[in-house]
């Protein structure tokens, strides 16, 4: 069952606790997380295709007071496969990794991406180390995994299979430098200098 | 929600017993070398994470951030991953430096433009490969463009040649890069590694 992805991303927060922040991959997933309205928590990729599970490793290992969750796509998470294998080596317990799974690279023209055609990501992450890996395929589990994300405490790999379609974008702001700015003061990061 | 299972999944067990590869590796243990005194400025400056691709040059400082219990040691599979890495941990407060070889420059242009686009800063020690004595020409191609290439990124690049100019270099560097969010490399010359020596 393939499920629609703004319907998909209400249900992952609906239940949002004031801990977690959340880093979106390059492409829909910034829309789609925007969608839900727009949150200083929320640090979305503009660029930097591939990065957004070691921006996410990064943050997870440097706050583990905060639960961090990755929302990307699987073209992005694709583009950075050994970053995999990198947080499987890491697998701080406050680090969630979600990929919304359509099989197609939405921005550019709906061209089919290796999901589509052989590669497995919740076996991959499996097979990186990340032994809570999880196949969402339906509205229940969906809100399981929404449930999950304010209480998780190990290492999260969800994928998230979502129907290839593009809908309205929601898009905020492109300034990275309000973006990281804003992130650091809603999350309580020191001065600049720290 | 099906979990994953793959076949041989009840063979291994995925863990990095970090002590014991540490002890198994045969270094040469100066203390008073110019990777000890790198390690004593990251200390000194608070580097809290430090990613790394596995690297000669940098093995003594990687085998002493590993023995740390208070720097985080990230191996990496490219050296763009410690790009996005640093940009996280800079997100959460904590400073991280990324040790790479020359060759590694090539790997993260594009992942820069995070760096720019947000003003986050960034340091990283890279020694150099392709410059000096260089057995594989291999090396070359990447090694020489290094400089420019940085430039072209808006990296301020810093060099050091001797061993005594490393940690004052990498000191400058750190206090640069974290006190006005800007992206700093330190080349670490290839004559401070010193000529490989090849067996046929």
């Amino acid at each position: 069952m393939m499920l629609d992805r703004r319907t998909a991303i209400a249900a992952l927060l609906a239940h949002r606790g004031p801990d977690l922040a959340i880093v979106t991959g390059l492409g829909s997933t910034t829309y789609d997380v925007a969608s839900v309205g727009d949150d200083d928590r929320n640090f979305y990729l503009w660029g930097a295709m591939g990065g957004a599970a070691l921006v996410g490793l990064g943050l997870a290992l440097a706050r583990p007071d905060l639960r961090t969750a990755v929302i990307t796509g699987d073209g992005e998470l694709l583009m950075g496969l050994g970053g995999l294998a990198t947080v499987g080596v890491q697998r701080p317990a406050n680090l969630a990794i979600i990929v919304f799974d359509n099989g197609v690279y939405g921005e550019t023209g709906m061209q089919a991406s290796h999901t589509r055609h052989a590669v497995d990501l919740v076996a991959t992450a499996h097979a990186c180390g990340i032994e809570l890996a999880l196949d969402v395929t339906d509205p229940s589990e969906l809100q399981r995994l929404g449930l999950l994300l304010s209480r998780f405490d190990r290492t999260l790999f969800a994928r998230v299979r979502i129907a290839p379609d593009e809908p309205t974008r929601v898009l905020p702001t492109r300034d990275g430098v309000e973006l990281k700015l804003r992130f650091r003061r809603a999350v309580g990061t020191g001065a600049a200098d720290n | 929600m099906a979990r994953a299972g793959p076949p041989g999944a009840a063979m291994r067990e995925p863990t990095w017993d970090k002590e014991a590869e540490v002890a198994a590796t045969p270094l040469p243990r100066s203390e008073t070398g110019w990777p000890d005194q790198l390690f004593g400025v990251l200390k000194a400056k608070d580097i809290r994470q430090v990613g790394y691709v596995p690297d000669a040059g940098h093995s003594r400082l990687i085998e002493l951030c590993a023995g740390d219990s208070t720097i985080r040691d990230v191996v990496l599979t490219t050296e763009e991953e410690g790009i996005a890495l640093a940009a996280g941990a800079w997100l959460g407060g904590q400073r991280a430096v990324l040790l790479m070889q020359s060759s590694g420059i090539g790997n993260c242009i594009n992942m820069l433009s995070l760096i720019k686009s947000c003003r986050f800063p960034l340091v990283t020690l890279v020694t150099m490969r392709g410059e000096w004595a260089e057995f594989n020409p291999w090396q070359v191609p990447m090694g020489s463009i290094v400089e420019p290439a940085l430039r072209l990124c808006d990296v301020l690049v810093y060099r050091a040649d001797h061993a005594d100019a490393v940690a004052g270099t990498a000191e400058a560097a750190i206090d640069l890069a974290f006190a006005g969010e800007l992206a700093v490399a330190v080349l670490l010359s290839q004559k401070l590694i010193g000529r490989k020596v090849w067996v046929e």
